[in-house]
């Protein structure tokens, strides 16, 4: 009857309710160095089926590194990394967002001359089976998917009420919806893990507490997992149910957030150490 | 004619660009042949490789334009298609009498032969990036160029015979030598048309349309915008990248073809690297993913030498000066501000009459 | 002894395209612009230097020094009418008016000096008087019984580009102006910022490259005598190779590419065939470019993510 229930690693976040499923992701001993420069090592964490984490530390920490590593754009050197209890070793960036990992970036990536809708559609290519012939001499196909990659365009874009802006060219939208446009994408590819690089950077308090509500609705809505690096803490201590702290590469803390709050190593590496008085 | 009204406003801006290049496209077709008992006899010759140069801006702005790499080699594939167009349509000489049938034949071997072409250069091009990948399509230019130019193949009844640097035919009684190394191909039958021409510009502009406004066209676009975004979403790079040259390659092989069966004689060294340089400058002109742009670039800027015929030794000195005073003109910031603001005027004007 | 010959050929040729290709580096490096019309400045040089001995007879150091100058003030007006407005511009922009700039240069040749070839004078001579008092003109060495023949050309051009590589090499590395110009090709707005004049710094760079251009006209039209308005095209699309082979951006890539390049070329030429040699060249250039997609010593620089 639970022999299907999966250990928890220790150091887990997982929360209750992901518990007695299988985890989304588990990096065991993951590690990179460039040139002798150890910039993650021994990193070590499990994400529950529907949780949202954060990734958190100084400038410099690995965060961004971490992601790169899980959407192989570098390879690891060392360790592995399992999505889905699926080894993802061999595999390219390519690959590994067909196996369920959706990203966006620190310095924002959009396809800055196709439209706002364009931009979404281009992410539902792996879902498309219409071959270049079928394109070109415009066979029924070609509208049935084309109708609805359409259609599900504007309705993950009414998550972030970007409908009306589908015609637009994404490169002139206003920062903020760049950042949200960057989400829709990432959700179009149908993904299991969303890894969100910085996604409140540059709003504002309002923009940011609307962007926390969405974050929680994409998670409700898909039911996926989300990993966010952010240095908003408001953001961070509000919405994410697991924390991991990095530091010069290397794990320094892990828990919930009020844990996190509580640690003298976190505040140490963010505030630097105190004086004994 | 309100229903009419209502779909037009449905349609997107690209579209409505779309159907005006179709309609231009026909409307000077149709222009051309009413008056076609006025032109002169040198605007008459000129029909045809006006066509195949449009056709070749056409298929080098997907790969410039929408590709967004850049291209020095374009008149290789040019000279593929002509090469395997002529041999092709020569072979079906006695088996097909009906001409026609014999062009769209040649040039779809040119497609097929310059497509093939495309694909292998494809593989070292597409590993490269920015001006590496712009030296090895020069390259290959080049390779092409010295190949044809020492390519000899003949036709007889045991059929085709080719070699290398030496003219080995050694064709039967009635045989045919279709390419004589350095002499390039002679006797070839002038079968291409003004109307074949207009048809493959209509075949070009579909193909390159209908891809662009499609799954396929969205991943090349976004490949060319951002490859690492792009690779994050899960579009194949590689495969998007090959199909639009491969693309690119076929259309510009068919314009070969139709060039070259223009022609009684065609020498490798007319599809050198000027050639593909002339077709690069069309398509910059023209404005980068404007095929509208590259037509009319192509066709005027293939007409003006003919048109400065008046200025006699002159005309290709006016030509390079033409040449860099627009390109200093339409990238300067003043006058660039002046063109956009001249454009929002129109634009909004039209929207408030769409509105009304 | 023919392989020795021909090595000393290659090199010899090489050497003309590492000087050429030089002039493409530098320009690269810095304005990051391919310089199509560089080709056309050889053109130049050549018909200066040519004109100054056969029309205004001075001697061969002084045509040479005057092809120099024309070409180094041809190439800084250029750089100043044609490309400056245009740095901001997308860099195709910048191509197209370059080859613009290369029609020109070619049109205006031949409306200056015509379609018919000049038969460029033999410099590289030792005049001497045989035992009968007759005059002897000697454009050779022989050595080893007549077994390997160097013409003076070949040891002059080989140590002119041994000479421009090391005079290059210490002013990019040892003086201000080269620190500037290392500078500028990493980054022009930092450059900017630290107080250099990124505008003197690249319309520096346009004239020493001319100035290159100019020496390789000479030398070439001395190794191959024939000079129409043309004369430039190949040389600079070979020499544009060989930069992009040994790296584009890199000095001493531009030296071993333009080196290899030539080698390669007469090997081609001498031991599978002469009207293939083009052919064989530029799929050596794609074989090492799929080997090492940035030339031989180019830097590989990844885009942060």
């Amino acid at each position: 009857m639970f022999s299907k229930l999966v250990p928890v690693p220790s150091g887990s976040l997982i929360p209750d309710r992901d518990i007695g499923k299988s985890p989304i992701l588990e990096c065991i001993n993951l590690g990179i160095t460039f040139g002798g420069l150890k910039a993650v090592e021994d990193f070590n964490l499990t994400i529950g089926r529907t949780e949202i984490a954060g990734l958190i530390g100084p400038n410099g920490a690995g965060k961004t590194t971490v992601f790169n590593l899980l959407t192989k754009v570098y390879q690891p050197t060392k360790g592995t990394i399992l999505l889905d209890g699926h080894d993802t070793h061999g595999m390219d960036t390519i690959k590994v967002n067909r196996a369920g990992i959706a990203r966006t970036f620190q310095n924002i990536r959009l396809f800055q001359d196709l439209s706002v809708e364009d931009n979404v559609k281009t992410a539902m290519d792996n879902q498309m089976t219409y071959n270049m012939w079928t394109g070109i001499f415009r066979l029924p196909s070609f509208w049935k998917e084309e109708k609805t990659a359409h259609d599900r365009a504007l309705e993950l874009l009414s998550i972030f009420n970007m409908e009306d802006l589908a015609k637009v060219r994404s490169g002139s939208l206003p920062y903020g919806a760049q950042r949200r446009l960057e989400i829709v994408r990432a959700l179009a590819t149908n993904p299991s893990l969303l890894l969100l690089d910085e996604p409140a950077a540059g709003m504002n308090p309002s923009e940011t507490a609307e962007l926390m509500e969405n974050i929680r609705k994409i998670r409700d809505t898909f039911q996926i997992a989300v990993l966010l690096i952010e240095h908003d803490m408001n953001l961070v201590m509000n919405i994410c149910e697991g924390i991991c702290v990095l530091n010069f590469g290397r794990i320094i803390a892990k828990g919930s957030p009020a844990d996190i709050q509580a640690n003298p190593a976190v505040i140490e590496a963010y505030l630097g150490k105190q004086k004994e008085a | 004619m309100a229903s009419l009204n209502l779909s037009l406003k449905k349609m997107s801006r690209t579209s409505r660009r779309n159907y005006l290049t179709y309609g231009l496209v026909i409307l000077a077709y149709i222009i051309l042949q009413v008056m076609h008992g006025s032109l002169s006899s040198s605007l008459k010759g000129m029909l045809v490789p006006i066509c195949a140069y449009v056709v070749m801006a056409v298929s080098l702005n997907l790969t410039v334009g929408i590709l967004g790499e850049l291209s020095l080699g374009h008149a290789g594939f040019m000279s593929v298609g002509a090469f395997t167009g002529v041999i092709a349509s020569t072979c079906f000489q006695s088996l097909i009498p009906f001409a026609p049938l014999r062009l769209a034949l040649g040039m779809a071997a040119g497609a097929a032969c310059a497509a093939l072409a495309g694909f292998l250069i494809g593989i070292p091009v597409l590993r490269l990036k920015g001006d590496y990948l712009a030296i090895v399509t020069l390259a290959f230019g080049e390779i092409i160029k010295s190949i044809f130019t020492n390519l000899y193949v003949g036709l007889d009844s045991s059929g085709l015979h080719m070699s290398i640097l030496e003219d080995k035919t050694n064709l039967a009684e009635g045989g045919k030598l279709i390419i004589g190394g350095p002499m390039g191909m002679g006797g070839i039958e002038k079968i291409s048309t003004f109307t074949a021409g207009f048809l493959l510009i209509l075949v070009t502009l579909v193909v390159v349309f209908n891809l662009v406004n499609s799954r396929a066209g969205r991943a090349i676009m976004a490949v060319r915008d951002n490859r690492i975004a792009a690779e994050s979403i899960g579009v194949n790079v590689t495969k998007y990248k090959m199909l639009a040259f491969v693309t690119s390659a076929a259309l510009a092989g068919a314009a070969g073809a139709l060039f070259a069966m223009n022609y009684s004689t065609i020498v490798a060294a007319k599809f050198d690297f000027n050639t593909s340089i002339l077709v690069l400058v069309f398509v910059v002109l023209g404005g980068l993913g404007n095929m509208l742009g590259s037509i009319v670039a192509a066709a005027v800027l293939t007409i003006l030498p003919e048109a400065l015929r008046q200025f006699a030794d002159y005309r290709m000195l006016v030509y390079a000066i033409v040449l860099i005073l627009v390109m200093l003109a339409t990238n300067n910031p003043v006058l660039r501000g002046y063109l956009d603001r001249a454009k929002s005027v129109f634009t909004g004007k039209r929207g408030k009459k769409e509105a009304a | 002894m023919n392989f020795l010959n021909f090595l000393i050929s290659g090199i010899s040729l090489g050497s003309i395209y590492a000087i050429i290709a030089l002039g493409y580096t530098m320009v690269y490096g810095i304005a990051k612009m391919l310089n199509f019309a560089h080709g056309d400045v050889i053109m130049v040089g050549a018909y200066i230097c040519f004109f100054a001995s056969s029309s205004f007879h001075l001697p061969p150091a002084l045509g040479i020094l005057a092809a120099i100058a024309v070409c180094t003030v041809l190439g800084m007006t250029v750089e100043r009418l044609a490309y400056k407005p245009l740095r901001q511009a997308p860099s195709l922009a910048v191509l197209i008016t370059a080859i613009g700039v290369s029609y020109f240069l070619q049109n205006s040749a031949l409306l200056l000096w015509s379609s018919t070839p000049k038969m460029f004078p033999a410099f590289f001579v030792l005049k001497g008087t045989a035992a009968d008092g007759a005059e002897t003109v000697r454009n050779s060495l022989q050595l080893f019984d007549g077994q390997l023949t160097i013409s003076f050309v070949t040891i002059v051009t080989i140590l002119t580009c041994v000479v421009i590589m090391a005079g290059l090499t210490a002013f990019i590395n040892h003086t201000k102006m080269g620190k500037a110009m290392r500078a500028c090709s990493e980054d022009k707005g930092a450059a900017q910022l630290m107080g250099i004049n990124v505008d003197g710094t690249i319309s520096m760079t346009f004239a020493i490259g001319s100035g290159l251009a100019a020496v390789a006209g000479v030398l070439l039209c001395s190794a191959y005598p024939t000079l129409v308005p043309t004369t430039g095209s190949m040389p600079g699309i070979k020499a544009f190779t060989a930069a992009v082979f040994g790296g584009i951006g890199s000095i001493p890539g531009a030296f071993l590419g333009g080196l290899l390049l030539g080698v390669i070329e007469t090997f081609a030429k001498a031991y599978i065939s002469m009207q293939l040699s083009d052919a064989i060249v530029f799929a050596v250039l794609i074989i090492v470019l799929l080997v090492k997609p940035v030339g031989l010593l180019g830097r590989q620089i990844s885009e942060k993510v």
